[in-house]
């Protein structure tokens, strides 16, 4: 379990995750040799599961971003199994998340444009198996993505 | 911003790389790529600084940092202007338990991701944050069971 010390690193670490080990060190009032240790257990122990690249879709050209809600064919078994197949295919999937809710399933699916979307969403979204009602929510704007948690 | 940067395959594939892990260095990635490291370095760069590599993403075990519920919301405006969408965006991003607010265009009007500890953790962040914020209407919640990241069209 991290303790009080793991905690401030991941704290300060989430609010600026580009940080160099350095300030990280001084932020979290650990050396730089325990800093390396602390985050080495961390990862091991999988607290940090992965550092990842963020990949901003708009710089490459793609201008639509949209979440997609799906209620799927509870009558039919292997309905998750094989929705969440078929979406792997897509690449214009970025997300899959499965919910207990009024909603089963979301999709974050991006496209260059409105007419690349009407393509993406008529030759592999209304494709997908086992749906039973779905809805779009467009983007307009992000107001806030922080990776912070109240630690 | 300036017209989209138009990546070769040799992009993508450092780009893939890093999404992956964004702790590679210049060098590694140029062995997987058959690449000198600094014609790996300078391409790396190039995607920096169109703004394409925008970031890290740490990915943390949050059931293990005690947050163990993640709720999805949907949030509707009872009553629509100009002045009620800024207090309610100035109040819903000073809750520190909200990571993500978007403005969106469909059913709802803005949707949230919120970490809790547990549900009882959620109830209260609903009850005491989220339906108190200025203009709230319809709030629809659900809860995240498994979430998974693909690398989208790279």
């Amino acid at each position: 379990m991290p303790d009080a010390t793991d905690r401030r690193i991941l704290r300060q670490l989430l609010a600026d995750p580009a940080i160099a080990n350095a300030d990280l060190a001084e932020r979290a009032g650990v050396t730089s040799a325990s800093l390396w240790r602390r985050l080495e257990r961390l990862r091991e122990t999988g607290v940090i599961r992965a550092i990842e690249s963020r990949i901003d879709w708009r710089a490459l050209g793609y201008e639509v971003q949209v979440s997609l809600r799906f209620t799927l064919d509870k009558t039919e078994p292997r309905a998750f199994d094989d929705f969440m197949a078929a979406a792997r295919k897509v690449p214009e999937v970025t997300e899959i998340q499965t919910f207990l809710g009024t909603v089963d399933l979301r999709l974050s699916v991006i496209a260059r444009d409105m007419a690349h979307w009407q393509q993406v969403y008529r030759d592999s979204i209304l494709t997908l198996p086992h749906v039973s009602d779905s809805d779009a929510l467009m983007l307009v704007s992000t107001i806030k993505d922080v990776q912070e948690l109240p630690l | 911003m300036s017209a989209p940067l138009q990546p070769d395959a040799t992009d993508l594939a450092i780009l893939r790389l890093l999404a992956g892990d964004a702790t590679l260095s210049a060098a590694e990635i140029g062995r997987k790529l058959g690449m000198t490291q600094p014609a790996t370095w300078r391409r790396i760069k190039r995607l920096t600084e169109a703004g394409v590599i925008a970031g890290r993403r740490i990915v943390v075990d949050t059931a293990a940092l005690g947050f163990g519920v993640t709720v999805f919301l949907g949030i509707r405006l009872a009553a629509k202007g100009r002045t009620s969408l800024e207090d309610f965006e100035r109040a819903v991003t000073a809750i520190p338990e909200v990571q993500t607010v978007q403005h969106v265009l469909g059913q709802f009007d803005y949707r949230l991701r919120i970490h809790a500890r547990d549900i009882a953790d959620f109830e209260r962040i609903l009850r005491r944050r989220i339906m108190t914020l200025p203009g709230v209407g319809q709030v629809e919640a659900n809860v995240m069971l498994s979430e998974e990241r693909r690398p989208g069209p790279l």
